[in-house]
């Protein structure tokens, strides 16, 4: 034979068995990454700062409670507990008053103060190429008065009942960094807190390395060293849970929830977050909205949104339990109003909008449209989950009650500008509330959109309902919390009954880890190494 | 000579302009960034306060020529989503994308050129089958499936390799470089194995093809016949005439590697600029993709370059800038 | 005088001296057959969202569903039958795939012939637009396409053709670089032929070998390019997919044991695209000029 080719294919043969035992040797330090009390965590987004006061975003805000704290915490059912401040009252309508806790220390050993919470609420607001700033929370503020080291009075212009809840968002620096820039937290130069673990180091896109405050005022941690890594890719996610180069992720893929259940070497902790996944109908123009016509494709004489029967009936076609099993893999919690019943102003009267397919029919023939019409279900595609899912069964439904139905779902860049635009007739959207009570969020979604006063901010549906607006008005400057809630409800109840919108299902957050973890799971969907614990 | 080289480079400035443009007027078409940014809790006070923060509340043209003022300088803008420089936040990705795509190309070309170099001498032999079908079912299945195959077969049920990330970095030259580490080089396998899967077939096939007409040539012939040593036939004089067509694919191909990294960097969470390409994408943050397009544009265009100068070495027949007809 | 065999039957019995590409035809117009036939092949229409229903979705293959109709390859997770799904898939994913890349052919052969063959400022002008196009992410170029014109299978074969046109270009003018030097070149330019005769009947069956391999990766390129882009939310509508689509939608479920839902799609479109390579291979064996013995 040729001795050329033999040669030459001897060389290649010889440097690719070089490599395997490369690869092979490799292996074994590449695995078993639980040395002692380190620990690393799989997220889903990724974050965009280390500076706190840069981006209201909730990835964001959930690391910064690793470096910092606010005055106020949450704990996992969002209930306000108590943080850098141990006790806070409305003295007035108008004033309250925050007492702060002493013998506390920042991360490079200077006492926190009062002085640090003034340094504070004048950096949140007025930070740099912020794309999502923290003024909101802290504009109400129109005066500071510090009263001795540990005393601090807020005066607002007008009754203000969610500014404790607004505060808990707010992280607080150590005065030393109030002219700090973005790019000094990112080094880790500026980001010194009071919080249970110090800054290592950030890398952005990809990774975030945080050690242990052995000083923090709560007591010993039981981390060492945390890496979290951003794995917004959920196959590679659980992939990497599975190989061990991470020991818990957040977010866990429907689809593999019965998969890693069955495994032996991981546990699964899942509780029903802040997440409404709802329907917004546009009832902002008189005749069709857009994509809604008859069945030969005519526009309609009048828009159907804008009764509510037609809603009603809207409602009734949708099965939510086949969603829940089905699309959600049992992964979430049939809706009746924005937030589950265990949260602050929300009714227990309230109880998810029965399946009844003959019913919807019936209404729309007393509305009007005996067959119905024909529409399109517009949704995101990458957003919440299961999003394309969710609008295809509920596509589905639809034709069970006569109407004609088209779906279609795009990426969340092209999507939510549109739907802010009203582009669409019939919108897939999602909503967490934040501030873990149904009033701020019943402002945003259906209060009547007002741009001056700040109501209906996100009401893409355009809903409007004077006796609505009214009470929730009235609610929110009510400091009396018992009273609050009571007209919270009720306005809810109200609402609900008019079907402002369609309230789908809760998004249930997953999270999966390493058995001898213990993850204790929260409703705002954050993922806290404080809440992991070795241990069953 | 130079002057076909300053020709070359006002009409690669010209590119870039129109690049930036068409980047602008794109963007601009899909969506604002705002609705994706703002915490939709914000209200409408903040919503102002965040487009005028980014620039966005000028006209399209104004925000245009801001932009092009700054490119002059080397600064191409703040990205909206993280607020630091965006062609610092490029190319701090950069080496790990080079990395990723130098090394997947030596793999297609060091497997790819020989392995079809055997199956284009005897093609009808069992080895020369047998790559055949290896290249058919190397460039069928989409990137993203392979990929995953890859993760779950090797890092999952198998355990020798970590499912994502980059190694260990050292300095070589001031850049961060993980291959030299063996924890880097144990993460570089699998997503080099993906992305240089499709290169590696095509370059067979192609290989293949050219070898097969090369075989036949007279000069080939007339080479044996002059009782050349097959090894000299093969790697002087079939090697070099088959090159330019190959050379022109590996250097198309180098420049679509690293665009397309894309989709492998996100399976395997590869820190590169493919990746954050995909996430400014769905976020809209602009002067990062502009500036992501910017330095893949001037890196192409160097390519090029490179590539025309490498096969006008190879193939003393092309005459670079000559017009047709003119007499010699 | 033995009668001499036309054009055809010598092009035919030297296309059937492979076996395997015959095998590759074959299976190739089975495929053609299923895609052109699918609405009267198929057991249910996938698209219909009147005959789906979602409590039957992830059925194993065999299992009945509630209405009791067996699904020989399964359901996926909104009911849609696999099978079915997969017969109509091919339509697109074929349709999609060969349409894009006649048109991207077309449109690179004829720039890349007339830059390599003009040269001056033609040349110039059309490969700078080639860097241009190259160098723009077949993501972005989708992305923009769909915020415009909207979700469809005309946007996405678009999207293909301004993605693909350019490797044609390129190629072709390599290729054509290299003739326009050579002797016949010259010879038909003496002879004062016009200067489109020369390139298209002279110059291009020369540049073709290379390629018709181009040509052949890029049909199976232009069918995953679709499949990717389906992959990141944008290609064809949800409720119409293509074989990317189920494949990509599939995907989710594939570490968890319901391998069917991406696995059978993916069979199909691996075995159409063999068949096409197959097929494509022996094609540019017999027509090459070079390879004539």
């Amino acid at each position: 034979m040729m001795p050329a080719r033999r040669r030459f294919t001897k060389r290649v043969a010889t440097s690719f068995l070089l490599c395997l035992p490369l690869s092979l040797g490799v292996v074994t330090s590449a695995i078993a990454q639980t040395k002692g009390r380190d620990v690393s965590i799989g997220l889903q987004a990724a974050i965009t700062s280390m500076d706190p006061h840069y981006h209201n975003l909730s990835p964001n805000n959930s690391m910064m409670l690793h470096v910092f704290e606010g005055l106020i915490a949450r704990d996992e059912n969002q209930k306000l507990k108590p943080a850098l401040a141990v006790s806070w009252k409305a003295t007035d309508d108008l004033t309250w008053e925050f007492k702060l806790r002493k013998n506390v220390r920042f991360h490079d050993g200077s006492l926190f103060s009062a002085d640090d919470v003034v340094a504070t609420l004048k950096r949140a607001p007025n930070v740099a190429n912020s794309p999502s700033s923290f003024a909101t929370f802290v504009k109400p503020i129109i005066d500071v008065k510090v009263i001795d080291a540990d005393t601090i009075v807020f005066k607002t212009a007008t009754p203000n009942v969610l500014l404790p809840s607004d505060l808990a968002s707010v992280m607080i620096i150590n005065k030393a960094y109030e002219k700090s820039t973005t790019e000094e937290f990112n080094s880790g130069k500026a980001a010194i807190g009071t919080g249970p673990y110090k800054f290592g180091e950030y890398v952005p896109n990809q990774r975030v390395s945080l050690k242990a405050n052995y000083g923090y005022w709560r007591g010993e941690e039981p981390w060492d060293k945390i890496t979290f890594k951003m794995l917004t890719n959920p196959a590679a996610r659980v992939a990497a849970l599975l190989s061990g180069d991470v020991q818990m992720i957040e977010t866990v893929p429907t689809a593999d929830i019965a998969k890693l259940s069955a495994d032996k070497k991981l546990s699964l902790v899942d509780k029903v977050s802040n997440r409404v996944i709802y329907v917004h109908l546009n009832q902002s123009t008189e005749k069709s909205p857009p994509f809604v016509t008859a069945k030969d494709g005519k526009p309609l004489e009048k828009n159907p949104f804008r009764d509510a029967r037609v809603r009603k009936a809207l409602s009734m076609a949708v099965n939510r339990d086949a969603i829940v099993s089905r699309v959600m893999e049992g992964k979430a919690v049939a809706a009746a109003q924005l937030l589950p019943d265990f949260f602050y102003g929300t009714s227990k009267q309230l109880k998810p909008v029965k399946f009844d397919p003959e019913g919807a029919k019936k209404l729309l023939a007393e509305a009007g449209y005996p067959n119905g019409f024909a529409m399109t279900v517009h949704g995101p595609n990458n957003r919440y989950i299961n999003d394309a899912g969710i609008a295809q069964a509920l596509a589905q439904m639809y034709t069970r009650v006569g109407i004609d139905i088209k779906v279609e779902t795009m990426p969340s860049s092209v999507y939510f500008t549109r739907a802010t635009k009203l582009e669409f007739g019939y919108m897939l959207l999602g909503w967490g509330t934040e501030s873990g009570e149904q009033g701020s969020a019943m402002r945003s979604l259906l209060a009547t959109f007002d741009t001056a006063k700040g109501m209906g901010v996100t009401n893409r549906g355009r809903y409007s309902n004077p006796a609505f607006d009214k009470l929730l008005a009235a609610a929110l400057v009510t400091m009396d919390d018992k009273k609050r809630e009571a007209m919270i409800i009720q306005a809810a109840e109200m609402v609900m009954g008019d079907v402002g919108l369609i309230p789908l299902h809760y998004e249930v957050s997953t999270w999966a880890a390493a058995k001898g973890l213990k993850y204790t799971a929260r409703t705002d969907q954050y993922t806290l190494a404080m809440s992991l614990k070795p241990g069953n | 000579m130079l002057a076909y080289f300053l020709r070359r480079l006002s009409q690669s400035a010209l590119v870039l302009l129109a690049m930036s443009l068409i980047v602008f007027l794109g963007v601009y078409a899909i969506g604002n960034p705002i609705d994706l940014l703002v915490n939709p809790q914000a209200d409408e006070v903040e919503r102002v306060r965040a487009t005028v923060a980014l620039g966005l509340d000028k006209p399209l043209y104004v925000q245009y020529w801001t932009f092009l003022k700054g490119a002059v300088t080397g600064d191409l803008g703040r990205s909206f989503v993280f607020g630091v420089p965006a062609l610092d936040l490029i190319l701090s990705k950069m080496p790990a994308t080079l990395e990723l795509a130098l090394f997947a190309m030596v793999l297609a070309v060091f497997i790819g050129i020989p392995l079809g170099l055997v199956a284009g001498l005897k093609p009808d032999s069992m080895v020369g089958r047998g790559i055949m079908a290896f290249s058919i079912v190397g460039f069928s299945l989409p990137t993203f499936w392979v990929g995953l195959i890859l993760i779950m077969f090797f890092a999952v049920q198998l355990g020798w390799l970590p499912s994502n990330g980059r190694g260990d970095t050292v300095l070589l030259f001031g850049v961060p470089v993980s291959f030299l580490t063996v924890d880097g080089l144990s993460h570089l396998f699998l997503p080099a194995v993906n992305l240089a899967l499709f290169k590696l077939s095509l370059l067979i096939r192609l290989t293949r093809a050219q070898v097969r007409e090369a075989v036949l040539q007279d000069y080939v012939k007339f080479a044996r016949a002059k009782g050349l040593s097959p090894s000299r036939v093969i790697g002087v004089h079939i090697l070099k005439n088959i090159m330019i067509p190959i050379v022109t694919v590996i250097g198309l191909e180098f420049g679509s590697v690293i665009a397309f990294a894309i989709v492998t960097e996100s399976i395997f969470a590869w820190p590169g600029t493919g990746k954050l390409l995909i996430d400014s994408i769905n976020q809209l943050d602009r002067p990062v993709i502009v500036a992501y397009l910017m330095v893949i544009v001037t890196l192409f265009i160097a390519i090029n370059f490179v590539v025309d100068m490498v096969y006008s070495l190879l193939d003393p027949r092309v005459r670079l800038g000559q017009a047709a007809g003119a007499g010699h | 005088m033995a009668a001499e065999q036309t054009p055809l039957r010598r092009f035919w019995s030297e296309f059937a001296e492979s076996k395997l590409a015959l095998l590759g035809l074959a299976v190739l117009v089975v495929v053609m057959v299923i895609a052109v036939a699918a609405p009267l092949l198929a057991p249910q229409n996938p698209y219909d969202l009147s005959q789906l229903d979602i409590m039957d979705g992830k059925l194993a293959p065999g299992e009945q569903s509630a209405a009791g109709k067996t699904h020989l390859l399964g359901t996926d997770d909104q009911g849609r039958d696999m099978l079915s799904g997969i017969f109509y898939g091919l339509r697109i994913s074929l349709g999609v795939g060969l349409v894009s890349t006649v048109f991207a052919l077309g449109i690179g052969l004829t720039l890349g012939m007339v830059a390599a063959y003009f040269g001056g400022w033609a040349d110039t002008l059309i490969m700078r637009i080639v860097d241009i196009q190259l160098s723009f992410p077949a993501i972005l170029i989708a992305l923009i396409l769909l915020a415009v014109f909207g979700q469809g299978v005309d946007k996405v074969v678009i999207a293909l053709v301004t993605v693909q046109w350019a490797y044609y270009a390129r190629t072709v003018r390599a290729s054509a670089l290299v003739e326009r030097q050579k002797e016949y070149v010259e010879a038909a330019t003496v002879l004062a032929l016009s200067k489109p005769r020369i390139v298209f009947r002279h110059m291009l069956p020369n540049c073709l070998p290379p390629l018709i391999v181009v040509a052949t990766v890029q049909v199976a390129h232009a069918i995953s390019l679709e499949a990717t882009l389906s992959f990141l939310g944008l290609g064809m509508p949800v409720t119409e997919p293509s074989l990317g689509l189920l494949i990509s939608n599939g995907f989710t479920y594939l570490m968890s044991g319901k391998y069917w839902i991406s696995f059978y799609p993916g069979v199909a479109l691996l075995v159409t695209i063999m068949a096409i390579n197959l097929v494509a291979d022996q094609l540019r064996d017999v027509l090459n000029p070079r390879l004539k013995k």
